[in-house]
């Protein structure tokens, strides 16, 4: 069963959906039932962070060897991953909105976020400002890697050491959820959560991936 | 021509709709799911609908590409 991991990945959201929503959660002040997006929009930005880094490795290895096929993987790992961190950007801007007040304020880690974004959104713009194959997965490889550590230093460096404190859990003062109130029911979800969504991220991928070979492949 | 995934899908649904059309039904107050901790049990099936949906569309695609996949090594022999 060379397909099991989809399985499981439907699973494990089944479990995410419905624990998610009626799982034990722990009652604080501001945030009440809201805690619950910690499933939902905290695991997008982890989803999106490990494609982001399988397009690394790709691009890497297109560069090393030249080969078609690491382009693929790595254009398509990071068109799953721009899907993801918009719907983290677009969720957590709603989360603001019923918590912070506002759908966006001028936040180190909502800019960051943002900016890792656009430099992403740039790489997809400019592989498709390219006709010819060979240059564009050149050229986009090496874009790829500045992508990759700018969106490091605006999503982690910037907001964690920043002058301007971060609202945002786990940045500036604050400390995180899983640092003071993320109980171990809570814990029960969230990895499993994390799994899930990746999971279901990579067979995106992966049939973007099939599609892509077949086109190459210049039979279709 | 109705294929496997479809009937396994359309199945699917009609067993959830049933489960959630039987626990509608009125009378002296039951231990009823649904109608427990404000009704969010509605809200999970609800959503878990969607998610059967979107599944089964991933499984479609996947199958398809599977397909052609398939046709493309039988024209390459």
């Amino acid at each position: 069963m060379r397909n099991w991991w989809k399985i499981l990945a439907v699973a494990l959201l089944i479990y995410t959906l419905v624990m998610g929503l009626t799982g034990k959660v722990p009652a604080l002040a501001i945030v009440h039932e809201t805690i619950r997006n910690l499933y939902f929009h905290v695991t997008m930005w982890f989803g999106m962070i490990i494609l982001f880094t399988i397009g690394l490795v790709y691009s890497i290895r297109y560069l090393a060897g030249m080969k078609q096929e690491h382009d693929i993987i790595a254009s398509e790992a990071i068109f799953v991953g721009t899907l993801f961190g918009t719907l983290g950007l677009l969720t957590g801007s709603l989360w603001a909105r019923y918590t912070w007040g506002a759908w966006w304020t001028v936040d180190p880690q909502l800019n960051g976020a943002l900016a890792a974004m656009l430099a992403y959104f740039a790489y997809v713009i400019l592989r498709g400002s390219m006709d010819e194959e060979q240059k564009r997965a050149r050229i986009s490889a090496v874009y790829n890697i500045f992508a990759y550590v700018m969106m490091l230093i605006f999503i982690i460096i910037i907001p964690k050491f920043t002058d301007v404190d971060s609202m945002h859990p786990g940045k500036g003062g604050n400390p995180g959820f899983n640092t003071y109130d993320l109980d171990s029911n809570m814990r029960a979800v969230f990895y499993p959560a994390i799994i899930g969504w990746t999971l279901l991220g990579l067979w995106m991928m992966q049939l973007r991936v099939r599609i892509r070979r077949l086109k190459a492949s210049g039979n279709i | 021509m109705i294929s496997e995934t479809m009937k396994k899908t359309l199945f699917l649904f009609v067993f959830l709709y049933s489960f959630l059309a039987a626990s509608a039904q009125e009378g002296p107050e039951m231990a009823d799911l649904m109608y427990s901790n404000g009704k969010i049990y509605v809200v999970v099936g609800v959503i878990l609908l969607i998610f059967a949906g979107i599944i089964a569309y991933l499984v479609a695609i996947d199958r398809k590409v599977s397909r052609v996949e398939r046709e493309l090594k039988e024209k390459q022999k």
